[in-house]
């Protein structure tokens, strides 16, 4: 694989580390400089992210089409299992109206796993399919890109800062900023309360913004750790194949299917994680301090 | 670890997945879960009742037999009592028919006999008046003597 690859790109001379840092290029609608940039897209991420969300909604949407109360077939079964599954975990942790919480839950759990499962696909077709393209650059795992692990992270923050404000109104959303998780002085004529309330106030704030902040980052970073670490393993052992010799070749099956069997779990793993910290954020968002 | 737009894209396509699965993916699939719970718990009721009036049907029927024998055993009894009543009955007509022509022929012996004996008698008086009439060589005159004769037949047949 590696060596069609480095065929592909008319350079006898890429080695290891180079292999590992052009699969790690994302294939950007411009090169970036800075830690964000708001004028860069990646389009590969985009593609894959996009391409998992309509076979998703396709396959769901079948299932949903042909759903009847009657036997149902084994894909309907399957679904529904998982549907089941989802809603129970949703009602379990979220005291509140589920309409839109549970379906999002479902497919961020089926999106997230399909994308997850891209890791799976050997590391070098895709970027060799694109070569071919005339596409130098691509990373075809979305969830190994931190746009689309804390683009979701983001989306759950949002979320919850929408139901704690349909929950408990926009003045109660502001006490739990001020108020929590320190409580508030009394306020009295004595001016000393009110500036001890000034300083409570901040620190509450600042505490919550901690809170939301690190949620929001741990939510991210554990779905983008967990793929990007599996990727690069994916990478290291495809770099075993680099060498045809008998011991290469040999320890690039064994290490790759034993990875690829244990990634299984992890996809799935990972995705249901993602899920169920969806719910339990937006379940506390439900929740009186 | 390049942060870009495409986060804020990734963000818009999540909600908006949310929204779609919400809108069309979750509700058919929902109600079909929801309806076919529901047909299993009414079938689950449904084979309960059945089982349930399985069971009475079953007893009531076990009752009808029960019924059905004691009815049959006593009409069993009243055959018999019948049957008996007939061979009874048949037996005392016999016996009285017996009884009746065992008497009728004892009358009709007698009667035989007794017309025997005046038979036997009016002989024995003829031949009385004929051996006399011989031995007195004359006819006795039987007109005359009818009286005579007659007491000596009635005598003869008392004997």
């Amino acid at each position: 694989m590696r060596l069609g690859l480095m065929a592909s790109e008319g350079d006898g001379a890429l080695g290891f580390s180079e292999y590992i840092d052009h699969h790690l290029q994302h294939l950007a609608s411009a090169k970036q400089e800075a830690l964000f940039d708001a004028s860069v897209l990646h389009w590969d991420t985009l593609f894959f992210a996009l391409l998992c969300a309509a076979v998703s909604l396709w396959l769901l949407r079948k299932a949903a089409k042909r759903a009847t109360s009657g036997v149902p077939g084994k894909f309907q079964c399957a679904v529904e299992m998982l549907v089941e599954m989802v809603n129970n975990q949703a009602r379990a942790m979220v005291p509140g109206k589920l309409t839109y919480i549970a379906p999002l839950a479902l497919t961020v759990f089926v999106w997230v796993a399909f994308m997850n499962a891209i890791d799976l696909i050997p590391v070098d077709w895709f970027p060799t399919a694109a070569a071919a393209l005339d596409i130098h650059y691509l990373r075809p795992l979305p969830t190994a890109d931190l746009n689309t692990t804390f683009g979701l992270a983001i989306g759950v923050l949002l979320l919850s800062f929408y139901y704690s404000i349909k929950i408990k109104g926009l003045g109660g959303f502001l006490h739990e900023w001020t108020c929590a998780p320190f409580g508030m002085v009394k306020l009295s004529f004595n001016p000393l309360t009110w500036i001890g309330a000034l300083l409570l106030g901040v620190v509450n704030v600042f505490f919550n913004i901690v809170e939301y902040g690190g949620r929001t980052f741990s939510h991210g970073m554990r779905l983008f750790g967990n793929m990007y670490a599996g990727e690069l393993i994916f990478f290291l052992i495809a770099g075993l194949g680099g060498t045809v010799t008998v011991a290469g070749v040999a320890l690039h099956l064994l290490t790759g299917s034993v990875w690829a069997i244990f990634h299984i779990l992890i996809v799935l793993l990972q995705a249901f994680i993602f899920m169920m910290l969806t719910l339990a954020y937006l379940g506390q968002a439900h929740s009186q301090h | 670890m390049n942060l870009n737009a495409t986060l804020f894209v990734q963000t818009l396509v999540f909600l908006i997945l949310g929204w779609v699965t919400m809108k069309f993916i979750w509700p058919p699939l929902i109600a079909a879960i929801e309806n076919r719970q529901r047909k299993i718990a009414e079938g689950l009721a449904a084979a309960e009742k059945g089982e349930k009036s399985l069971a009475e049907a079953r007893a009531a029927a076990n009752e009808i037999v029960k019924e059905a024998r004691i009815q049959a055993t006593k009409i069993i009894e009243q055959a018999n009592r019948r049957s008996n009543e007939l061979v009874e009955e048949a037996r005392g007509a016999a016996l009285a028919e017996g009884q009746r022509l065992i008497s009728e022929a004892r009358q009709e012996v007698a009667l035989e006999a007794s017309r025997a004996r005046q038979q036997l008698s009016k002989e024995v008086a003829a031949l009385v008046v004929a051996g006399a009439s011989k031995l007195l060589a004359r006819e006795i005159d039987e007109k005359a003597h009818a009286d005579i004769l007659e007491q000596l037949a009635l005598e003869i047949e008392r004997g």
